[in-house]
């Protein structure tokens, strides 16, 4: 290649790469497969509920109505609301609208704060009526042992679920900085488009933990 | 740089507003009565609402082949993980377990 040619590359292309296309495509793809761990990851706690609520279905049925379908319900929206933000941030990245993309950063970070919060609430709640699994568990005699089953896949579940919002958080904060820095133009949004495809795999993994966890015992009741 | 992929924020709120009118839905239905059908309804809902968000949000529905593929991937492994398991615990005989 002629030194003429090499200095017309685009500043974000690294070397390696033929162009800005291939450099994108090869991020997005390398997010996928990460992704695709997480869903096996994910998948264990997904097969270990399911196995166990074959199992103890009027337990797990108990111990769900326990949770606050409202706080429930709400989270849900309010992530569902986060996913939506992240889209429009990564659509402001493309157009390399800087300030409309670290404002929609924000309040994607903002909404993954309120989510936290009420998660905390709800973990507060728990253990405050005793249904944390262990020595003060406190449950009808009936279900008392697998009861604690239930709770301890909700709390290794949704605490599993928590930790990746957090882990999400501090990406969102990093492409914030980097956002700030001018690092992210119209041309080299890839970060921000695969932290994007992260988040709303965190979200996917809540649409199946709510109706799993607060709704499996609501009907007859 | 290929733009062809920048989609009208319309597309987003429209998923959006699917995906909450969805919630409403999962609720409502969880209150009905239908037996083992409560689990079948609530799932379905959930997978519609993740379809949405991964060829949407992810937006898988324009990306290349390469990523269909390994999208594709993910789901055909979890449903290995979770059918051969399955076919094993759900065919022994339950007093095992007490």
């Amino acid at each position: 290649m002629l030194p003429e040619t090499a200095h017309h590359h685009p500043p974000a292309l690294a070397h390696h790469f033929d162009d800005l296309g291939q450099q994108h495509e090869a991020a997005t793809l390398g997010m996928w497969v990460f992704l695709v761990t997480e869903v096996l990851f994910f998948g264990g706690l997904f097969l270990v509920y399911s196995v166990y609520r074959s199992l103890y279905t009027d337990a797990f049925a108990a111990g769900s109505r326990e949770l606050d379908l409202t706080l429930g319900a709400i989270n849900t929206a309010v992530l569902i609301s986060s996913s939506l933000t992240m889209a429009l941030a990564v659509h402001a990245a493309q157009l390399g609208h800087r300030r409309v993309l670290m404002l929609f950063l924000v309040a994607t970070m903002a909404l993954g704060g309120v989510f936290l919060g009420i998660k905390g609430y709800e973990y507060y709640t728990k253990f405050v009526e005793h249904h944390v699994p262990g020595p003060s568990f406190q449950f009808e005699r009936e279900f008392f042992r697998h009861a604690q089953i239930f709770f301890s896949l909700y709390f290794l579940m949704t605490g599993l679920h928590a930790v990746h919002m957090i882990i999400g958080f501090g990406i969102m904060a990093v492409m914030l900085l980097w956002a700030w820095k001018g690092t992210i133009t119209a041309e080299y949004y890839s970060p921000i488009e695969i932290s994007g495809l992260y988040w709303h795999f965190v979200d996917i993994v809540w649409i199946f933990l709510f109706p799993l966890l607060y709704l499996i015992g609501r009907h007859g009741h | 740089m290929d733009t062809s992929h920048i989609l009208p924020t319309r597309i987003y709120y429209t998923i959006f507003a699917i995906l909450l009118l969805c919630t409403y839905l999962t609720v409502q239905i969880a209150f009905v009565d239908l037996g083992r059908l409560n689990a079948v309804a609530a799932l379905t809902i959930a997978v519609f609402k993740a379809v949405l968000v991964v060829l949407f949000f992810m937006h898988v529905r324009y990306s290349t082949r390469l990523t269909w593929v390994v999208v594709i991937a993910a789901v055909f492994w979890l449903m290995i993980l979770l059918a051969l398991t399955a076919g094993d615990y759900l065919t022994r005989w339950r007093g095992t377990y007490g």
